[in-house]
């Protein structure tokens, strides 16, 4: 008894903590099962007599659900494998080089607010004639992708222990056969951190979407956005517009957990 | 962040001195080379060309003008401006303090063993990972003030309906709580992973002395993670201030302008108004305070740190 009543404090804190996080998605869920006629009840309903599931089949055979999505896909999926390519050797060449100027760099890239890129890329995807393709977001995508895959690759390669690439160099490899060959393999599950969270901060990107985005282009956050502001709000289909938008996000979030937390502490709690 | 800069530092030095990094350093270039090009071309270039337009006077379809600073001195008597520069103030203070308060809590919470962690901290981390305009969506539904859940569950015990978002005095709160929700987690996992770290001896002796939990807290725990609750406000300062994707989804800065932030200015000014020019001015001068804001943060850590060295 006295060892339940000393957990009391710890459960109460608990359910302070997690109870507005489980209602909101729950609530979330609710409003995307509902009609119309449910979601515009007082007192709120929670549970309905009758689930409308055709808000969510509406949503997915609309044509333009699928062209977003893919919209969505190509943009995210290509900033992504680009910030991998290009950052992957560029965190490594920084971590082997100790150039700590270079990872300032990219410190400050995440500082900079995302907004005060956009005037000059759109007026040079402009004259560029890249505007109503989706090259500009993927171009802008990697103003997000690249920097964070080099910073977390940066502490990557720098926690690996230099044993097997010193040993190697003794037997003559070259600087990209040991890239390719003992510090890749072993960089494995970094890349997986770096893959997820750049995949994570893409998909959610909307800023860069609004500007850059036209009626053929939009990605999904775009597309739902204006959902809300243009059509006449209908809260279901809304709902379950917004909940597929943000479910592959969720999904990784519960399934990659640790890789996820390992990720967004690694620069922190190093610098602490 | 300091760490890297200063251990930075006397790396180089040591390394200079045993010339290893001098010899090792140009086999490296080439791996560098092909993020540096992508980095000058699409933040670099970038910056340089804001700089040049902020000087001109120059809105889209029509000639541009060079103008030298004015467009910075038309912003230091644009109230607008002036404005949304202490609403941003309000805003990242609050935005910042309750996330940094409620997650030294959370992590402490969640430092403790018991069934179901894993999965509970899981649940936690949602909010901030979830695609911002998708949550956006559903608060602006539970802020509605007849048909919204918020101001049933109030109803509930007994406090009159609110306005939420669509009140002049409520709209900053409000898209504050949101805000609160979402980042919470970010300040939980980074103390989480200090509190990880923590050595046990001063614990031991503590238990030794007959402390109370609150006293262990107060006194031991608390100033050994000091620096990582200090890296957490950093983070969530700098976040807090370029806050932009919840505030646009919910209010585009309304009502009227009363939740109208430097960054949500900068996007009117720019791009439905296409005022290049002042819209580059203004972008510079919320990168130099972003900056600047940055590098108070990072001070006060290095003074913390020598207070705490004090002890």
């Amino acid at each position: 008894m006295r060892r339940i009543l000393a957990k009391l404090p710890l459960v109460f804190s608990l359910i302070v903590l997690i109870s507005p996080t489980v209602l909101f998605f729950v609530w979330m869920l609710s409003l995307s099962l509902k009609y119309e006629i449910d979601n515009t009840a007082y007192p709120p309903i929670l549970i309905p007599t009758e689930f409308a599931w055709e808000n969510y089949t509406d949503v997915l055979e609309s044509s333009s659900f699928a062209h977003f999505f893919l919209n969505s896909l190509i943009v995210t999926g290509l900033a992504t494998l680009m910030a991998l390519l290009v950052g992957v050797p560029a965190g490594y060449g920084i971590a082997r080089m100790q150039a700590h100027k270079a990872s300032i760099v990219v410190m400050i890239a995440r500082m900079t607010p995302a907004l005060s890129f956009l005037i000059p890329l759109f007026l040079m995807f402009q004259w560029l004639g890249l505007m109503g393709s989706l090259w500009p977001q993927i171009i802008a995508h990697l103003v997000i992708t690249v920097p964070l895959v080099i910073w977390v690759m940066i502490g990557f390669f720098e926690s690996t222990p230099m044993e097997l690439e010193e040993a190697a160099t003794i037997d003559g490899a070259g600087r990209w056969q040991i890239f390719t060959y003992v510090a890749l393999p072993i960089a494995r599950p970094g890349i997986v951190v770096a893959l997820i969270l750049s995949f994570i901060f893409s998909w959610n990107n909307f800023v860069f979407g609004i500007v850059l985005a036209g009626r053929e282009t939009r990605t999904l956050p775009v597309a739902v956005y204006n959902m809300l502001s243009f059509e006449q709000i209908s809260w279901g289909p809304l709902s379950a517009a917004a909940l597929l938008v943000t479910l592959p996000v969720l999904l990784v979030t519960v399934l990659a957990q640790r890789q996820i937390v390992a990720g967004l502490t690694a620069g922190a709690v190093k610098g602490g | 962040m300091t760490g890297t800069i200063v251990n930075g530092a006397e790396a180089e030095a040591k390394a200079s001195v045993a010339g290893r990094t001098t010899r090792l350093t140009p086999g490296y270039w080439p791996f560098v080379v092909p993020a540096l090009v992508i980095v000058v071309a699409v933040i670099i270039f970038p910056w340089a060309f804001t700089l040049w337009m902020s000087m001109h006077e120059w809105k889209l379809g029509f000639a541009r003008h060079f103008v030298g600073l004015a467009n910075y001195a038309k912003l230091f008597s644009d109230e607008r401006f002036l404005e949304a520069t202490v609403r941003t103030v309000v805003y990242t203070v609050l935005a910042t303090v309750l996330p940094v308060v409620l997650g030294v809590f959370a992590a402490v919470t969640f430092h403790e063993r018991f069934p179901l962690r894993g999965l509970l901290r899981g649940i936690f981390i949602m909010p901030m990972m979830a695609t911002p305009v998708a949550i956006a969506l559903v608060w602006v539904m539970m802020f509605h003030p007849q048909l919204g859940v918020l101001n049933y569950l109030l109803s509930l015990v007994g406090i009159p309906p609110q306005l939420w978002v669509f009140s002049i005095n409520g709209v900053i709160p409000s898209l504050v709580m949101i805000e609160t929700w979402q980042w919470t987690p970010l300040v939980m996992l980074i103390v989480l992973g200090g509190l990880a770290s923590l050595p046990t001896e001063p614990y031991e002796s503590a238990l030794i002395d007959g402390a109370g939990k609150i006293a262990v807290f107060r006194h031991i725990t608390l100033p050994l993670i000091l620096p990582f609750v200090m890296v957490a406000t950093i983070l969530r300062t700098i976040d807090a201030v370029k806050s932009f994707d919840i505030i646009f989804a919910i209010t585009q800065g309304g009502p009227g302008t009363a939740s109208e932030t430097i960054n949500l200015y900068l996007y009117s000014v720019a791009f439905p108004y296409r005022d290049i020019g002042y819209g580059s001015a203004l972008a510079v001068v919320f990168f130099i305070l972003v900056v600047a804001l940055s590098l108070v943060m990072l001070w006060l850590r290095q003074r913390s740190r020598w207070i705490l060295a004090g002890e």
